[in-house]
């Protein structure tokens, strides 16, 4: 059931929880895609991407909890919630006895409207004209993957559900089909994309959503992330001894550290104004005092980190 | 304009068009009758006691009927069960299941298509055996009236009318035999499984029979309605054990059916 407020969403999935025997492989998520997005849904393997996915695409029934794309619910609406949706879950996969050309015109039929005539440009499109009259069965994973967006695309969704897109492709392919994916998010299609790979979600993603053992460990833009992390400061100065006892004795410093002759800490930026006084009224001459912002792969390390942890103090109570 | 049950079932169709599988059963169909009248050429006797067997030699319109006798306790199951039995398991292994199912088709429609193609592969099964053994029997034993089981002669053109009735009426516990081997292709999502269960489905109905001799029972397992054709081919007509295949099969047929819709729409695609 879609709230008032979800209701022009993409997205919005509110508590998502699936149990298989004692394994909770969702703990009561909730997803926010906006329109024009492009989402990035990260976690490590086996965190709960796929069967959150699979919940959106109709294909799953969470335990508890509800979801709606532009307000219609894929558990009870089906096929009419699909409209204007359309991805894929793991590998794509299709009819090895019949050619790609075959296997679009099969889903072409199967959304009906004037899907068929979006059948060449898009073969063209990934890159799979000259192929298209072979069978799927002599494709390369990387072919089927640019196939598996074609047969996304035949349905000229407002959204597109990829998971794990770049998946068995080589650096080329993976540039490719990135480049592909900005494009269509140009060209003002919202789509969610899940990767374990963080590049993958920092050079194409406009927000994220981190996901851990079942639960979101973060929802938002990348930026706020970064801005939300507590940012270490990097500090040389005449005198690193004394630097490091002035550091220890300024309130809302923490995790003071020496490496060489700079001196690392944790702090508020307001604290670091009140320490760089009292740097001066020590008599320290200041060379550089500057952030060091933590990159994605650090701060999705802590993130799921804290998440495993959690777990395991859940687990020995 | 959204899609419906026949465009899922003309995709089905091309679908087993396109595969190997579907011209093992087909190939067979064709293949037996001249097998068949081949064997009886080198040899001098014949299955003379299979029902309406004493007109081989005299009539080739009599080859067909006697080979739905023949294919009924087993081969034409294992033809059907090779279809049926795999036509929505293989999408299971195959991951094409997932794919389809976030089409704008509904999975009703969906597995309505892939019955209905499966009950005509069933049929063009059975056309494919009886043009086979009307032109391999014709141009054996020549196209001659038919004597019936109350020794009756039908003239050549009745009989071979009664034929093809004979072939769609044995059609009936096939497509309920069909049906169940869809069902445990829903249900198992494992073709191997689908087809050997549906075969020991057949068998064991088989078996039922041949050890229970209560007529009363007997008459409703579905093996008995293989031979309800045989009341076309008596004067009068015996209408009890036709409208008894009829109906019988339709029961087989229906229940089935009726649970592989019903897990079929609620099943959860995990891990294909």
């Amino acid at each position: 059931m879609s709230t008032g407020s979800d209701e022009f969403l993409p997205v919005a999935a509110r508590g998502l929880v699936k149990r298989y025997g004692h394994v909770v492989a969702l703990g009561g998520i909730d997803l926010t895609v906006h329109p024009g997005d492009v989402y990035g849904f990260l976690g490590p393997n086996g965190a709960g991407k796929t069967t959150a996915l699979r919940m959106l695409l109709g294909l799953l029934r969470p335990d508890a909890g509800a979801v709606s794309l532009f307000g219609r619910d894929p558990q009870r609406e089906l096929p009419a919630a699909l409209d204007g949706v359309a991805g894929f879950v793991e590998t794509p996969h299709f009819y090895p006895y019949l050619s790609g050309r075959t296997n679009l015109e099969l889903f072409a039929a199967f959304d009906g409207g004037d899907a068929r005539s979006r059948i060449d440009p898009l073969l063209e499109l990934v890159a799979l004209t000259d192929r298209a009259h072979d069978k799927v069965g002599g494709y390369s994973q990387g072919m089927r993957q640019r196939l598996g967006i074609a047969v996304s695309l035949l349905r000229d969704p407002k959204l597109l559900i990829l998971d794990e897109p770049t998946n068995g492709l080589d650096p080329r392919g993976m540039r490719d089909m990135r480049s592909l994916i900005r494009r269509l998010a140009g060209e003002g299609m919202t789509v969610l994309l899940s990767s374990h790979l963080l590049g993958e979600v920092e050079e194409v993603c406009t927000r994220v959503a981190i996901i851990a053992a079942g639960a979101i460990v973060y929802e938002g833009t990348l930026t706020e992330l970064h801005a939300s992390s507590s940012v270490r400061y990097r500090l040389r100065t005449t005198d690193p001894r004394r630097a490091v006892a002035v550091c220890v004795a300024t309130d809302g410093v923490r995790d003071v550290d020496v490496f060489d002759d700079d001196v690392t800490f944790v702090a508020t930026e307001d604290s670091v104004l009140t320490l760089s006084r009292a740097l001066v009224d020590a008599g320290l001459g200041i060379a550089a005092l500057v952030p060091e912002t933590e990159t994605l792969e650090q701060l999705f390390l802590e993130l799921t980190d804290a998440r495993d942890s959690e777990l395991r103090l859940a687990g020995a109570a | 304009m959204r899609p419906t049950v026949l465009t899922a079932y003309r995709w089905e169709l091309r679908k087993l068009v396109s595969q190997k599988r579907t011209y093992i059963g087909i190939g067979a169909a064709v293949v037996l009758p001249v097998v068949f009248v081949v064997v009886m050429a080198l040899q001098s006797g014949g299955p003379y006691d299979a029902p309406l067997g004493h007109n081989l030699r005299q009539t080739g319109i009599a080859l067909a009927l006697v080979l739905l006798t023949f294919v009924s306790r087993f081969g034409a199951q294992l033809a059907t069960a090779l279809v049926a039995g795999d036509i929505v398991a293989s999408e299971h292994a195959g991951g094409t299941l997932k794919m389809i199912f976030t089409r704008s088709l509904r999975r009703g429609q969906i597995l309505g298509g892939k019955t209905l193609a499966s009950f005509t592969y069933v049929l063009v099964l059975l056309v494919a055996l009886l043009v086979a053994a009307l032109v391999s029997g014709t141009i054996a034993w020549g196209f001659d009236p038919v004597t019936n089981f109350s020794g009756t002669h039908v003239a050549a053109g009745h009989a071979l009318a009664l034929t093809v009735g004979a072939l769609a009426l044995f059609a009936a516990p096939l497509l309920a035999v069909a049906a169940f081997a869809l069902f445990l292709s829903v249900v198992t999502r494992n073709s191997s499984a689908a087809i050997v269960g549906t075969l020991v489905y057949a068998l064991a109905q088989e078996a039922l029979a041949g050890l229970v001799h209560l007529d009363f029972f007997r008459h409703y397992l579905l093996s008995d309605q293989f031979d309800g054709w045989h009341g076309l081919f008596h004067s009068p007509t015996a209408w009890t054990p036709i409208v008894r295949a009829l109906w019988v099969s339709a029961i087989f047929t229906a229940v089935p059916l009726a649970i592989a819709f019903g897990v079929f729409r609620r099943r959860d695609v995990a891990g294909e």
